[in-house]
């Protein structure tokens, strides 16, 4: 499965294998060193420029002031955005991915369209549409506003559908135990299966998190004062916006790795407090129309890093549509589990198990023993009887 | 009502939606290249090979678009001397690609994984034990059924390189939707939301298709095991 994949592909090699690798390990390490050296002496000796590895060109992009009066304003500025987006996405997640879930047609209806709108629109032009929006209206900083609220829409969006597979993805005797306590589809939707989704899906937003972060240097465009306009604006100011846009480029880096570390560290946390798998990236549901992130790919892992949960079965496809309530039935949508064989059984329409039945055998096994078993009793019996 | 269908003869719309679309296709080309050798790269037994694959991967996702879209244009092209062509327009034109390409072949060696762990191990198992090649049973036995394994999240990929497209604003591509929304708005600023919902609206017909598309696509070409 996803732990060793390298294994996937080519056992332990023999000697002569082994030499191979090292030669090929070798030239390929060597041409990637050439390529490095190759773009260094390209930015050390530009045609018709000057030298971009100079310290006069780095020194203004790295010294206290830079810091103090661009870098760290602008990451505030970025980090502020991100964080209000990210609350209001999950505001805006919940009211329509639970409304997606309700009884209620109409709600049902008008909440699917919200959402498959949002998702299909660019986050840009949201951006520039409310950027100019609220500056005719007049209201105060425009762009931060404007930021903001495509960042809550585009992203609540997805978290909507974060919602909605993550109920998909409880155990159905989670609603079958609710309705049969006596509470209503409603009720058991709320009380009961979205509390759950919600855990199940924390590291989701965390990986979101990145993508809010990353989405929020689109607000360069539209004049937003956030860490990539701030670096641009000291680049003008020395002519060394190469530099200054490597060390926003560093920062960026650093901050959203952080991130993605946290999200891959916190499903085992979440585990604990939810029957659905709490995975790092769930996958949205493939709807009819499925604009979903490119960051909402399952991403395949290797190993556990940091200690995170063990992965209750494979992710590839999970949160389909095919797999929404019917979790434990669709092993071909959701590839075979290692960690559970057991459950590994293939069902018919009528919800008999058809075929692959790891317990088959063992039953039909045991069957015969006890039979041959029976066998030989009777056999003795009428041994002593004649 | 008649001013504003005045403002479509001025301005052409599907025009800017057609730059988009190239720009898409034209990206959607060189990342799958870039991705496939990527992805090759990061399951050969070559440690090297590995490690660049993945700190490529790394850094490309933990990477906003938009400044590498700015670097295209500030750092690559107005310092670094790197152009295609004397055409302004054609010259911004391939580095936005250049950029988009980049950024998105990362997606697409993440989605090719999803796809290779899809793939059991008994059918690298049996490949090896015909006697097949590392290339052999990459390129034969392991790849093409990663490829339908993976149809779900790289149709999800090319969705978000087509919205993506429009960050090409930030590399100088000037006839692309976005640019060429904020124009009309400045010119027109009494009829915003239609405007808006126009363009809008091209985006949710143009990504229907390739949702549902790939709905069906990774149905059918689901490897039944």
């Amino acid at each position: 499965m996803a732990s060793n994949e390298s294994a996937v592909l080519f056992d332990q090699p023999g000697p002569k294998g082994r030499k191979t690798i090292r030669i090929v390990n070798w030239i390929a390490g060597i041409i990637f060193a050439v390529v490095l050296v190759l773009i260094l002496m390209r930015l050390h000796n530009p045609p018709d420029g000057e030298n971009q590895l100079s310290w006069e060109l780095w020194k203004p992009a790295l010294d206290a002031e830079a810091w103090t009066d661009f870098y760290l304003p602008g990451l505030w500025a970025t980090i502020r955005a991100s964080v209000l987006a990210v609350i209001g996405a999950v505001v805006f997640g919940l009211l329509f991915g639970i409304g997606r879930l309700l009884p209620n047609v109409i709600i049902r209806a008008v909440s699917g369209a919200i959402v498959e709108f949002a998702r299909a629109v660019p986050v840009l032009l949201l951006m520039i549409f409310f950027w100019r929006w609220f500056a005719f209206a007049g209201l105060p900083s425009p762009a931060y506003w404007a930021v903001v609220l495509a960042l809550v829409i585009y992203n609540g969006s997805v978290v909507a559908e974060l919602v909605r597979s993550g109920v998909g993805n409880l155990p159905n005797g989670q609603r079958e135990a609710s309705l049969a306590l006596g509470l209503t589809r409603t009720q058991s939707l709320i009380q009961i299966e979205v509390p759950q989704a919600i855990y199940a899906m924390l590291p989701a937003a965390v990986t979101q998190l990145v993508v809010v972060l990353k989405d929020t240097a689109l607000g360069s465009i539209i004049m937003y004062t956030d860490l990539l306009q701030e670096s641009r604006r000291l680049g003008s100011m020395y002519f060394n916006i190469l530099q200054t846009l490597v060390v926003a480029a560093v920062v960026y880096f650093i901050v959203c790795w952080l991130l993605s570390r946290l999200a891959e560290w916190l499903p085992s946390r979440m585990q604990q407090h939810t029957a659905a798998p709490a995975e790092p990236e769930p996958v949205a549901p493939i709807a009819i129309m499925d604009p979903s992130n490119v960051n909402q790919i399952a991403v395949a892992k290797e190993g556990v890093p940091l200690g995170g949960a063990q992965r209750l079965y494979h992710v590839h496809h999970r949160g389909t549509n095919a797999s929404i309530h019917r979790w434990r039935e669709t092993r071909y949508v959701q590839g075979y589990d290692e960690t559970h064989p057991e459950s590994q059984i293939e069902f018919d329409k009528n919800g008999k198990p058809i075929k692959d039945n790891p317990l088959e055998d063992l039953m039909k096994e045991a069957k015969k023993k006890e039979a041959e078993h029976h066998q030989g009793k009777g056999q003795s019996k009428t041994d002593r009887e004649s | 009502m008649e001013a504003f269908i005045s403002l479509f003869s001025q301005y052409d719309v599907p025009a800017a939606f057609l730059v988009n679309i190239e720009l898409t296709l034209w990206s959607a080309l060189f990342s799958m290249i870039l991705g496939v050798i990527l992805v090759m790269m990061r399951i050969s037994p070559v440690a090297s090979l590995r490690t660049v694959s993945c700190a490529y991967v790394e850094l490309f996702k933990n990477m906003p678009l938009t400044i590498i879209m700015v670097f295209m244009v500030l750092g690559a092209y107005a310092q670094l001397k790197l152009s295609f062509s004397d055409t302004f327009a054609t010259n911004f034109f391939w580095l936005a690609v250049t950029g988009l390409s980049l950024y998105t072949a990362a997606f697409v060696c993440e989605s090719l994984r999803s796809g290779i762990n899809t793939v059991p191990i008994g059918q690298a198992e049996a490949a090896r034990a015909l006697g097949l090649n590392f290339m052999q049973s990459a390129t034969q036995i392991i790849l093409p059924q990663a490829f339908r394994g993976s149809v779900a999240p790289l149709g999800n990929t090319l969705i978000a390189l087509l919205k993506n497209s429009t960050v090409a604003a930030a590399a100088s591509v000037a006839t692309e939707t976005s640019s060429l929304m904020s124009e009309m708005i400045e010119y027109r600023s009494d009829v915003i939301v239609p405007i808006f919902l126009i363009f809008a609206f091209g985006y949710v017909i143009l990504i229907i298709p390739i949702g549902m598309l790939t709905t069906y696509l990774s149905n059918k070409l689901a490897v039944r095991r």
